[in-house]
Order: C-alpha cells, then structure tokens, then sequence
C-alpha cells in the first residue's frame, strides 16, 4: 500500500523535483540490504529468548542456535508460573506484589504531582525558579545514591501491626476526603467532567489499595517499615514525585491557554479551571506519566534487593535476578527466558499502545531510571 | 526573583503595595497546589538527602566488634537494644579514605576499588555509549527517511522494540547472550568461523586490543548498550528530519549540492535543536545506567568496568558501609551537578515558560 502511495506522490511532482524521485534498483537494494540487517540485530535477541523459551527439554543450557527447538511447547512457562525461584512463591504473588509497588507509587505520584505541576506551568511566583530546579536536580541524581539514608531511616520505624494499620486506615480516610473534596463540588453545581471522575478514581484506587494492605496479614509483632513493601514504595516516592511532576509539568506547558483565558475572562476560579478545563485536557499527559512510573517500578530492582528479606514480599525484577548470574544455578535457561518474556510484554503492550504519546514526552521530561 | 518576574517591579508604584504582601498575593494561589508535593518532597525526598550528607561524615553502619554491634536504635520493646552503638563523627575521613584510595579501605572493599579509574571510565563509558547512540541514530533516521523506500513503515515498527523492554530485562537477557559457553553471541561467531569460538567475555583480564585498559567485558556491554540506545536517537531524529522543509533540498539541488553536501550543511545543522537536548538526556542516562552493568559484568573483571552508581550500591548492599555510601553518593552529585548546569542551560528547561 505504502509503495502505491509514494509512487502517485512522486508521479504528481515529477518535473519539478529532483529530491522526490523514485530510488534505482541498486540503491533500492543496498538500502533493503542495511534495513534488514538491521532488523536482525534488532531482532536477534528477542528471537533467541523466544526460541529458547519454547525449548521442552528443560536442560540446564543451550548448545547450539535454534530458531525453533524441536518439540516446541509452553512447558517453561508453565513451570514458571508455578514456581519461578527456589523460594516458595508463584508468579501470581510476584506480580502482585509488582503491581501492588508499581500501581501504588505511580498513582500517588500523579495524585500529589498534577497539582504541583499545574502550578509550575501557569503561575508566576516568587521563587519559582529556584523550586523548579530542585525538581529537576533531584530527577538528575540517581536514586541509587539515595539508598544509604531511605535505608537506615526507613529501618528505624518500627511500629506494632496495630498501630500500623491505624495509620493506614487514617491515611486511605484522607485519600478518601480528598477525592470527595473534588468530585462532590463538581457535582453540585453540574459540573463534573471527565478530569474529575479521574482524579476520584485515582483516591479510590489508592484508599483501596491502602485498605488493603491495612488488613493485610502482618508478619510479625513489630513492624519494620524498611522490610515491607510500604517502605520501598515510600523510598520510590522519594524519585518518582520529582520525576512525575517534572514530566507532568512538560505536558501542561505544551496544553494551549486559550481555553482558560477564555475561563478567566469568563470569571471561573483557579481552583473551577484546574478540575474542569485542565484536568480534562491533561487525561494523555496522565496516563502517560502514570504509565512511565508504573514501568520504572514494576521492574524496579535495588531499593526491594536492599530492603527486603520475606520471601512473600519479593517483587519479580529480584526473582529475574536470582535466575541469573550467580544466583542461577541450575535454573534451566528456558524458564529464564519464559520469565523474562512474562514481566516484559504486559510493559511492552501498553509500550506500544502509548507510543505515540510517549516519545514526546521522554525528551520532556526527566531522565531517572 | 525580579530577574525572573520584572512585572513586580512596574506594578509596585501603581498599587502601592507592600513588596511583602505582593509577593505573598502572587504566592497564596500557587502555594495551595504546592503544599501536597512540597511536603511529601521534604519529607521523602529532601530529608533524606540532608541525612544523607550527615551519614557521609560518620562512620555508620561500621561493626566495631564482630558482628556485635548494631545501628538500630530501637529494639523489639522499643528501647535501644544493649549492643545499640550511635554513629560516631569521623569528618572527611570518608571523602578522604575514597579519593586517596586508602590502602586499608581499599582491601576491605576487595582490594580493586581505584576512585579515580572508575571516575574515568564511568565518564568514558557515558561518552563512548551516547556517541554511538547519536551517530547511528541519526544515519539511520536518515535511512529510514529515503523517500521511495520499501517497508519503511514496517522497519520503524520494529526499530523501535529495543525501547519498549525493560532495562533490567535487556541487562540479563545480553548477560546469557555473551556466557562463555552457553551463550548465543560465540555460537553465533562458531557458526560464521566453523570452529568453536569460546571468548570468555566476561571473565578475560587482558584487554583486547593492547595498550587500550578497557576489558573484553566493556565492548561486551556497549554492544547491548548501543542495541539498547540508539531507536530513541532515532525516533527524536526522525522527528526533526521531518519538519525540514523539503524546498530546501530542491533548491540545493538545482545549486548544484551533492547527496553529502546537504547531508552536512542542511540535514545536519537542522537537526542539532533537537539532538542537542536527546544527546543531554542520553548523558545523564548512561552515566547512571545501573542495570547493565551491575547485572552484565557486575563491574568485573577486577572492578574494571564499575561505574559510580553500581560501586555505590555494592558499598550499601555487600559491604553495608553506610558511611562510606553516603560520601561517595555526595560525590556521584558532585560530579552530576555541573552536567545537571550545563544540561540545564542547553536545553532550557527550567527557564520561565511565557505565561
């Protein structure tokens, strides 16, 4: 299809320019040469982890290039899923506990961070500047060199499980408060839009999730906030807040005033034009930012590596770890590659769906990894 | 501020206003959206990082009597246990146990830590990687942007896979493809030889080509890094490439200008604003890429493919050196900051956006 077109679009230019013209054969030919080689470099390493996830014999290493192994079946994704690592885990409780690190700080992230943001990118304030740039430095610094002090304050509260979930409960009741505290004013006066029923479903989602781990089952007598799920969440706080405003900030400088110069003009407040014309307008920008922390923290691998200890809290970037290097043992190659195709394709997929929207917000916006 | 913000200034005379409560008219808006952020920031993010520069001049988590001693100061009934021992003030002593390379705090770290060789060859590492990035992002931005080429649509869609994995991922599915023995890169190379090739690309101190101190495992690593870098070159190059005017083509070419000649005085010149800025992020990005090192080589052989942030999580995760973490961690900032400037004045980004 692609071809038809480009041949009526030269056709119709023809006489008048010479950059247009259709390619000779040979340069036709050298050009596919260097396009389809660099497919396969491309490609190689996606083939030869696909292939070598099919592979049923379940031995230990590969001997020899295959792009289909004979008797190809789903054998090691099956034993994967079952049991991943010598710990005493499934795949599902891996991912959750992913899910629960990456959804919960993504969420929380853009809850505190649009709000931010949206100051950043249409007030004029003293010291503007100044908070700005600390925004962006911090998303400069690697959050590995923030690990030593998150590490020994997080391990210094300790609190009873009783008292924990009190906390939590007290923490989902103001998410709570505050998702009531935009959605109910918007719906009074009719005004509700699709900007609110998000920012309510967000304090929804995360009051749940809070809920949730209130009532979860407590390991021990005494709670250490570093060993915990919560506490490498509150440590990727401390680089995904920057992160998400900053790139939040990007999004929202390239959304046109018109609208809200119209809405002041109009008479409606900052408050009235941040929840029913930016908000809305900001719903890409959202997802994609939210999209983004999620990824970075659903394989996040050094603050759980560092902070963890219970087996039931580990996350699937340190089960891909312990199947690799010199924590693999005996681990057979295939299940290596059918796990690492499993936490890949669900980031992949959306990967895929956003990029449109992604790309011009990498350059936007900040650079942690 | 009035630098930033010259329309105080004008307003005061008019509306005879304290300077105090104008500043504060401006602020109380914006302050409302700030606080949630501020506060959290403060709490998780900046406290932290002040703790951090104290931790840096003591000597914390140092286990003083073998395995005796502890740092946490509550205990299970919530008192400090008996064998609680406070971090002591120890001053520069860990800048300086780091930059001189102390022999005694060398051999407790494995004996192959040299702060000034994993200096130079992070930065070599970041300079190396993002050069190839940018020049095979933008040839093949170009190739990819041959009018009349066949598939283009095709090729971008798939150019773009090395993107959408996760690092981590990426980091260990290269580690098994370069395995001395199993791995599918010396396959590979046996087939195209026709005899078994067994590099050990991880594990051969010599460097491969004499009188350049690089191991065979840094090649090993910039192959999967430039795999991993270069389709994000080349998606903000194709992006530029495609907003320049193709009069300006037609009119070099009836000038008489050859294929290279508006590669470099058009193409080139044209794509700078934007490669500029991808090359700055790419920077910043690679000085700081954890996961292929740490999980390809993990720094060896002999420490020498470490880089700052992967020495700095071992310093936390093998050696619990707290204290020594915490300084060499205030050093990686120092390095960063002035490339954090220089980022920042390029690209502008923090400059006052016109409201």
């Amino acid at each position: 299809m692609s071809s038809v077109a480009t041949t009526t679009a030269t056709r119709t230019r023809k006489g008048s320019t010479a950059a247009g013209r259709r390619l000779r054969w040979w340069q036709q030919l050298l050009f596919q040469a260097l396009c389809l080689f660099i497919a396969a470099t491309v490609l190689f390493p996606i083939m030869w982890i696909v292939s070598m996830s099919l592979d049923p014999r379940n031995i230990a290493r590969p001997t020899e290039l295959r792009l289909i192994p004979p008797g190809a079946s789903l054998e090691a994704y099956r034993a994967v899923l079952d049991r991943p690592t010598a710990n005493p885990v499934t795949f599902t409780e891996l991912a959750l506990n992913s899910l629960k690190l990456a959804g919960g700080v993504a969420l929380f992230a853009l809850l505190i961070g649009v709000s931010a943001a949206y100051a950043f990118s249409r007030f004029k304030f003293p010291g503007r500047q100044y908070m700005m740039i600390a925004v962006l430095a911090i998303t400069v610094l690697p959050a590995v060199a923030t690990i030593a002090p998150l590490f020994a304050l997080l391990n210094g509260i300790r609190v009873s499980s009783d008292l924990l979930s009190i906390a939590l409960l007290i923490a989902a009741a103001l998410v709570i408060a505050f998702g009531l505290m935009i959605v109910v004013p918007a719906l009074r006066t009719g005004t509700a839009s699709g900007g609110t029923y998000a920012v309510g479903g967000l304090a929804l989602v995360l009051s749940m999730l809070l809920v949730y781990t209130a009532f979860a089952p407590a390991p021990g007598d005494v709670f250490v906030l570093r060993n915990s799920l919560l506490g490498v969440g509150i440590a990727m706080i401390s680089g995904a807040l920057p992160f998400a405003i900053w790139n939040l900030k990007g999004y929202l400088d390239t959304i046109p005033k018109e609208l809200e110069e119209a809405a002041i003009i109009d008479g409606a407040s900052p408050n009235q034009i941040f929840f029913q014309i930016v908000l809305p307008l900001a719903v890409p920008a959202l997802a994609v930012t939210g999209f983004l922390s999620f990824a970075g923290g659903w394989t996040e691998f050094f603050l759980s590596w560092q902070f963890l200890t219970n087996p039931k809290d580990f996350t699937l970037a340190m089960a891909l770890y312990n199947m690799t290097g010199q924590y693999a043992g005996s681990v057979p190659w295939s299940r290596f590659a059918a796990f690492s195709i499993l936490v890949s394709l669900p980031v992949a997929i959306v990967y895929l769906l956003l990029q449109r929207y992604i790309v011009g917000g990498l350059t936007l916006g900040g650079v942690k990894g | 501020m009035a630098a930033t913000n010259p329309g105080m200034a004008t307003l005061k005379p008019k509306a005879a206003r304290s300077p105090a409560s104008e500043a504060w008219r401006q602020l109380r808006t914006p302050l409302v959206y700030l606080i949630p952020a501020a506060l959290i920031m403060a709490l998780v993010t900046f406290y932290p990082l002040a703790y951090q520069v104290w931790m840096s001049f003591t000597d914390y988590g140092v286990i003083k009597e073998e395995g005796k001693q502890t740092l946490n100061r509550f205990g299970p009934d919530g008192q400090p246990p008996p064998n609680y021992r406070p971090a002591e003030w120890v001053g520069f002593k860990n800048y300086s146990d780091i930059l001189t390379n102390e022999p005694q705090f060398v051999a407790r770290l494995g004996g192959t830590f040299n702060f000034w060789r994993l200096l130079g060859f992070n930065l070599w590492w970041t300079f190396s990687n993002v050069a190839f990035h940018v020049a095979l992002g933008i040839l093949i931005a170009v190739l990819l942007n041959v009018e009349g080429l066949w598939g283009r649509k095709i090729y971008r869609a798939l150019y773009i896979l090395p993107m959408v994995l996760p690092n981590i991922v990426i980091a260990t599915v290269w580690r098994n493809m370069f395995d001395d023995q199993y791995g599918a890169v010396n396959q590979l190379l046996s087939m195209f030889a026709g005899t078994p090739v067994n590099i050990r690309w991880f594990n051969q101190i010599e460097p491969p080509i004499p009188g350049v101190p690089l191991p065979l495992s840094y090649y090993a690593m910039l192959i999967a890094n430039i795999w991993l870098g270069w389709p994000f070159m080349t998606l903000v190059a194709t992006g530029a490439l495609q907003s320049i005017p193709k009069e300006m083509y037609e009119a070099a070419a009836i000038d008489g200008a050859t294929g290279s000649q508006q590669f470099w005085n058009i193409t080139l010149p044209l794509l700078r604003p934007a490669m500029v800025p991808a090359a700055m992020v790419g920077i910043v990005t690679t000085f700081n890429l954890f996961h292929i090192i740490y999980f390809m080589s993990g720094g060896g052989p002999l420490g020498q493919t470490e880089i700052m942030v992967t020495q700095a999580f071992k310093l936390v995760n093998a050696q619990q050196l707290f204290g020594v973490a915490a300084a060499f961690s205030v050093i990686i900032a120092l390095v960063l900051i002035p490339i954090f400037l220089i980022t920042n004045r390029i690209s502008r980004a923090t400059e006052s956006y016109d409201v």
